[in-house]
């Protein structure tokens, strides 16, 4: 949290002439609701190694929160059903990315994608086609808590936190996320996957493992030292001292000191770790400064095995634009990020280590609407971002005319998705994680 | 935010008596602990039993209340919390919120829908999804006045044992607005849970199987008669009511096939007699012709009905157990096994239960005081009612509740919160120790309006019976640093090195001046023993 020199300068005088007078609200300050926090790497203790498993392998997740109209993400320009169903938003066939060879069936991406188109030039990236789940929910959240759950009921934990869970502690999926109550639960491993945001996701959400998420490392920290510098010193001693002698390292407050140092040792590495500047210029955008962030943290050798990032709003029921607009915009910050993230990564020796998966909740409905827009939707495609990834389409592009009132079929279930990257690239297992058997998708180099 | 003057424990009542130092009590930390159920003593109920008291019975009380328990004794204190029907305060009503913000389509809004979907009429499509959007956004609004009035009341109350209730079966019935996106329904089981907040189990759980917010969240209205869902049967019996191991896969069965039926029609509860089975069934080994209400009798008459809902009321306001540390879990089974026989005797009415747990000498042992981690809700609440601080602003304080993972009205799934170390992370440690900042100092979170939340905690109240007792001790750091760390952090706080760092700092400031004081309770609200009760 950077502190207002004026802020600073007031207190410290204040206090040379009249003894401690504690900085006033009205002062600008800081904001820890932004920031909740953290976890990280505890080189001494953690998640514990799985024999076979990569230690250096991480997985970050992309979300396009609003659902992301997937057709003009991925455009079907070869279908002329495409033009008639979005007579004023289509991208015209001659400024679209191509990915195949034009015609029937021929798909592209988006005109302002051309980070991507860049990526998959070199090998980087897989666009997995018409990717959703049976009896699609056309509720934001609903379908959010079920990409983010794994579940089509959409409840219980997060099928991020039930890895981390199963990584670290062995558990698998929790029965209404409720522990079984028979054995004390062990600490939490303060290298739980980090989500740059305000809130953590509930796909973060493990029965043990509690997400961790801040939206700004400046604040990762005590506002209290804010308030005087004289209150510094006496803090960190309270807070860094651990288990106090006489404490049952057992009790409650035996956890709580432990949990206290944990929290200052990883304040001061990632604070540290994101102060470092990005070997590459990203462009400005909000995703660009969360995956620059992301990518100072890999680069730091934060022990962290999934970040989580957002990048909104792409919930365009209108003026939702073309090849130039609002979609567009989102489109051009989403590519410009994800390249920008991967020429940092590259220049660091890290991209090797880094998958990037992106989804959004849904697609948006074939036909656009009166508003210049279009409306919730179902099945859309996924991006995988990695020199490991099996790179190219996989599957086929929905038909635009065998349609589910108005919608897309999907073709691949996303848990499939999920199942390809716990299997090959995380190398754990997907029936446990997934609490059911989904035929990975083969989404990494063999 | 005005508070409630005239009873003993509401936000800003005065006592009288100077406190008294009591010689340091650790006993039973480790070694056994007392199972009595007998009432604690008079003279055993000193400063530290009335402070406990306030803390897990309520949201913690400042020095003076403290002082007018202690003044009581336990019998008098102990009443005046259990019997809150008799404190004198408004009822919240179901006529603060609007009922008719949100509704599902009528038959003619669905036809017009369903015509316009057919005819490609976009132009109507928009305007229904228009007011459909709208009416979501009032409804997301006003859930957030819902939460506000519930945090209000829990600071304003002089019954903090009702909201504590309510709280509690908040988390036990656990229902989320996430899933049934309806605010109104929300504040009515809100409504239901104060209303039976320290009353009957039994009445609840009949009351439970009518109430909107429930049908709608386990899919109630889905259920048919051939097709029963088996949701609401289902978590009745593993997480309402029983637990697993005392039911089979063929009581879900039998239990959802008398549940048929019993579903709701817009704000009030509809039995559906043509969608009702009924069929012979058999629950727990009897046939019988079960409907809902006799579901419930069969689930209230199991023996292991008492016994579980015993434990939980024990886990919130003693200890969270089994916890792996045997004298605990001993200690806890047997008063656990005596209480559910007291609920047993009392017909499933909670009142005499929490009125002999909170009179006995098991609630005051060494290892049951001190040990517990404040809910989110706790430590706001707590620190607001006991400090004495600004209230500042409800938006930021539920906000901080959400982010500490403690969203009222969002459970995170229908067993409710996990509770005890659960709560605590290297991220929640922030926001603990920050929202209390915020509290003392007034420290603006980014995109909230600074000029409401200026308000200057004025800590000299808390003080004021120090003074009282000793006119010297208020001006003396090291009364003062003890005093400070023996109110907010009771028998937890014994830490030497903690106390020598207060010194220093109070040292280095010579004289006490409020914004001293303030200083102190920043440091000590940052203490991992704060989040202790």
């Amino acid at each position: 949290m950077t502190m207002s020199p004026l802020n600073s300068a007031y207190t410290r005088r204040a206090f040379l002439h009249r003894g401690l007078v504690l900085a006033s609200a009205a002062a600008s300050v800081p904001a820890f609701l932004q920031s909740s926090a953290f976890g990280l790497p505890m080189p001494a203790w953690g998640c514990s190694s799985i024999p076979g498993v990569p230690e250096d392998h991480v997985l970050v997740v992309l979300q396009l929160g609003g659902g992301n109209d997937g057709l003009n993400t991925v455009v079907p320009f070869g279908d002329s059903t495409y033009y008639k169903a979005r007579t004023s938003i289509a991208i015209p066939e001659a400024k679209v990315l191509k990915l195949t060879k034009s015609g029937g069936g021929g798909v592209g991406l988006h005109p302002q994608m051309t980070g991507l188109q860049s990526l998959h030039d070199e090998g980087m990236l897989a666009i997995v086609q018409g990717v959703g789940y049976p009896n699609p929910n056309r509720s934001h959240f609903k379908s959010m808590d079920i990409w983010q759950t794994a579940d089509t009921s959409g409840t219980g934990d997060g099928w991020l936190g039930r890895y981390v869970d199963a990584q670290c502690c062995g558990y698998g999926k929790g029965e209404s996320g409720k522990p079984d109550g028979s054995q004390p639960e062990p600490d939490p491993s303060p290298q739980a996957a980090i989500a740059i945001g305000r809130e953590a996701p509930l796909a973060m959400q493990g029965k043990i493992n509690k997400p961790i998420a801040f939206e700004n490392t400046d604040l990762f920290r005590w506002m209290g030292a804010d308030v005087h510098g004289s209150l510094v010193k006496p803090y960190d001693e309270i807070t860094r001292q651990g288990v106090a002698a006489g404490v049952d390292g057992e009790s409650n407050a035996g956890f709580l000191m432990r949990t206290a140092l944990d929290a200052q040792v990883s304040s001061d590495q990632i604070r540290k770790a994101v102060a470092q500047r990005p070997l590459v210029q990203y462009p400005g955008s909000d995703l660009s400064r969360q995956l620059q962030m992301v990518a100072s943290m890999i680069r730091a050798g934060l022990k962290t095995r999934v970040y989580y990032v957002t990048h909104g709003s792409f919930d365009t029921h209108a003026g939702q634009g073309g090849e130039n607009g609002r979609h567009a915009t989102l489109l051009n910050q989403f590519s410009g990020a994800l390249k920008a993230f991967y020429d940092d990564l590259k220049e660091q020796g890290n991209d090797g280590r880094v998958l990037t998966l992106s989804f959004s909740e849904f697609g948006r409905r074939v036909y656009q609407n009166a508003s210049q827009g279009t409306d919730h939707g179902t099945a859309a495609p996924v991006f995988l971002a990695g020199p490991m990834v099996k790179a190219g389409l996989i599957g086929e592009h929905p038909s635009l005319k065998d349609l589910d009132e108005g919608d897309l079929k999907y073709k691949i279930d996303f848990r499939a998705v999920y199942a390809g990257i716990l299997d090959q690239w995380l190398k754990a297992d997907p029936k446990k994680i997934l609490e059911g058997t989904f035929r990975p998708v083969e989404v990494v180099k063999g | 935010m005005g508070r409630t003057q005239d009873a003993s424990i509401s936000g800003r009542a005065v006592g009288s008596a100077p406190p008294v130092r009591e010689a340091g009590r650790k006993t039973g930390k480790r070694g056994e602990v007392s199972t009595s159920l007998k009432p604690i003593s008079r003279e055993k109920f000193g400063f530290a039993e009335a402070r406990h008291l306030l803390w897990r019975a309520g949201f913690g009380g400042t020095p003076q209340q403290i002082q007018t328990l202690v003044s009581w004794g336990p019998e008098k204190s102990v009443d005046h919390i259990v019997d809150y029907q008799d404190v004198p305060y408004d009822s919240a009503t179901l006529a603060d919120f609007d009922k008719d913000i949100i509704r599902l389509p009528t038959d003619d809004e669905r036809r017009m829908i369903a015509q316009a979907r057919r005819a490609n009429d976009e132009e109507t499509l928009a305007r229904l999804r228009a007011r459909r959007q709208t009416a979501e956004q009032n409804d997301r609004q006003q859930i957030r006045k819902v939460q506000h009035a519930w945090i209000k009341r829990m600071i304003e109350t002089p019954r903090p044992l009702e909201e504590k209730m309510t709280l509690f079966w908040h988390g036990h019935f656990a229902t989320s607005y996430r899933t049934i996106e309806n605010s109104y329904h929300m504040h009515m089981q809100n409504h239901l849970f104060r209303a039976q907040a320290a009353g009957n189990f039994g009445e609840l759980l009949f009351a439970i199987i009518r109430d909107p917010a429930m049908l709608a969240y386990l899919d109630q209205n889905d259920s048919r008669k051939g097709m029963p869902n088996e949701n609401l049967a289902r978590e009745i019996m593993e997480l309402f009511a029983l637990g697993v191991g005392n039911y089979n896969e063929n009581d879900i069965k039998e239990g959802a096939r008398a549940l048929t039926g019993y579903t709701f029609v817009d704000d009030g509860f509809a039995f559906q007699e043509g969608n009702h089975d009924n069929g012979g069934k058999s629950i727990f080994g009897k046939k019988g012709n079960y409907d809902g209400d006799g579901f419930v009798r069969a689930i209230l008459e199991h023996r292991a009905c008492a016994p579980f809902i015993t434990r939980k009321l024990y886990n919130y306001f003693v200890a969270e157990t089994p916890c792996g540390r045997e004298h605990i879990d001993k200690a806890a089974k047997s008063v656990v096994r005596d209480l559910s026989g007291t609920l047993l005797s009392n017909r499933y009415a909670i009142r005499p239960v929490l009125r002999k747990l909170f009179l006995s000498e098991h609630f005051y042992d060494g290892a049951v005081m001190g040990e517990q981690i404040k809910s989110p809700v706790d430590l706001v609440i707590g620190a607001v009612r006991s400090l004495n601080t600004p209230v500042r602003d409800l938006g930021v304080l539920a906000d901080a509740m959400n982010l500490m993972g403690q969203n009222l009205f969002f459970p995170p799934s229908v067993a409710g919160w996990a509770g005890g170390r659960s709560w605590i992370n290297t991220s929640t440690m922030f926001v603990r120790q920050n929202i209390l900042c915020f509290l003392l100092t007034g420290k603006m979170p980014v995109g909230y309006d600074a000029l409401a939340n200026s308000e200057k905690f004025d800590p000299s109240p808390l003080l004021s019976e120090l003074a009282a007792a000793d006119a010297g001790a208020a001006t003396d750091p090291a009364r003062v640093v003890d005093y400070v760390m023996r109110f907010a952090l009771g028998g937890a706080g014994e830490n030497e090195q903690n106390r020598q760092t207060l010194l220093a700092f109070a040292g280095e400031h010579g004289r006490l001046t409020p914004d001293v004081i303030t200083g102190l309770l920043l440091l000590v609200t940052a203490m991992p023993e704060y989040q202790l009760c």
